[in-house]
């Protein structure tokens, strides 16, 4: 241990010769690593300038003598990768879809080029394995409301389902007891119909009454039936696939006020040739017909 | 006297010394931005935020939507592929604050406008995970049941006009009209096309007998990066 007076002889000897009030400032100069190393930054900077864009001058900036650019990178690194996929893409924008299926090196490209577009612009609504949710079509299965060929699929992808393109495919189904058509006890009658259409009615005597009410109501868009019309959208009422709920509860309020989904047309979105990878995707999930 | 011995001793010399200092590095930065021609984009259909937005994205920020969700899509090969082009400054230009952000929880938000539908939005908002299962999103039902308070409209557009966004009197006037024809499911909406051109009008929320939050929020998100018309924007004249 320094005794006091050791600390004083050193401290006055160790001053900057600054001195406030018999208060005299340390000496503590920054390590040499530190400064050299922050010399060398400076140094370093003045290459910067050179090489790449730096100070602002009167017209311009400087640009720098690599002319570097990120936008310009970036239009690189797509260009360079449409290019890696040039031959598959062109023959996709060239072929039909049908011809992409039947080309199994295409077809392998195509569903995975839909697949990962899938994920980015689909999956939000119909699920990432496609399965949907409430009000939004399972995709894997073989019930399609507008029909699931190729050609199909790729229509309601390009223009949406009430969408606001004019080539949308579009029906409006009725709100019967909004608009005051039926009211809530023939609702009750024409969903035990319904219901009774899957097997899944509880209450044959009201189903019976609903009959005649469906023929005059639903008929025209479900089929007499009640297999669907797919030229009018028109879902099948047959199995147990429920877009909005196969329970009584459900089906009295489709009934009552009526579904509306929407899809958007992806036409102005997407390129010709990422809807037709969709498509093919889409098809290939096991129901394509 | 040494120059530093007399700043040293000088507390208000050393004030005015400093602040021209500082002021040197901000004038070097900031001034050249206002009129370098080459940091100024030209972009066509960029407009004020109508009413309904606004208090849309009034909603978004008070909800901390900015904490997870990003609004500015970067120049790489990535993000432009998931999230469209890369966003452009001058899409930013009547946002006070921005809404850039720098976390990303969620997605990126600069280029959601017409992306999904609004009974999707409603549906998630409610609910996240029954539209996205992995989601952690917290829920926001709530939203579709608070009437949008926002009587003070024209208050809002002034004080954004202080700040430079072009609002003119006639927007102003006509700012609590337009807040509520927006969101109408079957309203008169010429004089608020005209106002704001490319403005979405419809019942966002799925409810035509309330203009709730909700409504508000869609609308905003709805229109997000939608204004610039990219068909005549010309990437190549603004490399940098």
């Amino acid at each position: 241990m320094p005794t006091k007076d050791e600390k004083d002889t050193f401290a006055a000897e160790n001053t900057t010769g600054h001195e406030w009030d018999g208060i005299a400032e340390f000496n503590n100069p920054l390590p040499r690593w530190w400064l050299w190393i922050f010399y060398a930054t400076i140094v370093w900077s003045v290459g910067y300038w050179v090489v790449y864009p730096s100070w602002p001058l009167v017209q311009s900036y400087l640009p720098g003598v690599l002319g570097q650019s990120d936008r310009a990178d970036l239009a690189t690194t797509i260009a360079e990768a449409k290019q890696r996929q040039g031959t598959y893409l062109a023959k996709i924008e060239a072929s039909d879809v049908s011809e992409i299926v039947a080309d199994k090196e295409l077809f392998d490209f195509a569903s995975a080029g839909g697949r990962s577009a899938f994920g980015l612009h689909c999956s939000q609504c119909h699920g990432s394995g496609a399965a949907g949710f409430v009000g939004y079509p399972n995709l894997a299965d073989d019930d399609w409301l507008w029909g699931g060929t190729l050609a199909d699929i790729q229509h309601t992808i390009q223009y949406g389902i009430r969408s606001d393109h004019d080539e949308t495919r579009s029906n409006d189904m009725p709100a019967f007891l909004t608009d005051e058509t039926l009211d809530k006890e023939q609702i009750n009658d024409v969903a035990e119909y319904v219901l009774a259409l899957s097997n899944s009615g509880s209450d044959a005597e009201a189903a019976k009454r609903g009959e005649p009410l469906y023929a005059e109501n639903c008929a025209s868009c479900h089929g007499d039936d009640g297999k669907g019309l797919r030229e009018m959208g028109g879902p099948r009422l047959t199995d147990a696939i429920w877009l909005y709920g196969g329970d009584k509860a459900s089906v009295v309020k489709t009934i009552s006020f009526s579904r509306k989904g929407v899809m958007p047309a992806w036409e102005d979105k997407l390129d010709p040739v990422t809807i037709k990878q969709l498509a093919v995707y889409v098809h290939s999930l096991g129901g394509g017909e | 006297m040494s120059f530093q011995k007399t700043m040293e001793k000088n507390s208000i010399l050393l004030t005015i010394v400093t602040l021209i200092v500082v002021s040197i590095g901000g004038i070097v930065e900031i001034a050249p931005l206002f009129y370098l021609e080459s940091t100024i984009e030209k972009v066509k259909g960029m407009r004020p935020y109508s009413p309904l937005e606004l208090a849309g994205r009034n909603i978004y920020i008070r909800e901390g939507c900015y904490t997870c969700h990003s609004q500015m899509i970067r120049p790489f090969r990535d993000e432009a592929e998931r999230y469209g082009h890369y966003s452009l400054a001058a899409e930013s230009m009547y946002d006070h604050p921005f809404q850039w952000g720098s976390k990303r929880t969620g997605p990126d938000l600069a280029r959601v406008g017409g992306r999904y539908s609004d009974e999707w939005h409603v549906a998630h908002m409610k609910e996240p995970q029954s539209v996205v299962p992995e989601s952690v999103m917290p829920p926001y039902a709530f939203l579709a049941s608070k009437p949008l308070a926002m009587d003070d409209a024209a208050a809002h557009l002034k004080a954004l006009r202080i700040t430079g966004v072009p609002y003119t009197d006639e927007m102003i006037a006509n700012a609590q009209a337009d807040l509520t024809v927006q969101a109408e499911a079957d309203g008169d909406y010429d004089d608020l096309l005209a106002r704001y051109p490319k403005a979405q009008t419809r019942d966002f929320d799925g409810n035509p007998n309330m203009l709730s939050e909700m409504d508000a929020l869609i609308a905003y998100l709805q229109m997000l990066g939608t204004l610039v018309d990219f068909a005549d924007y010309d990437p190549t004249a603004d490399y940098r």
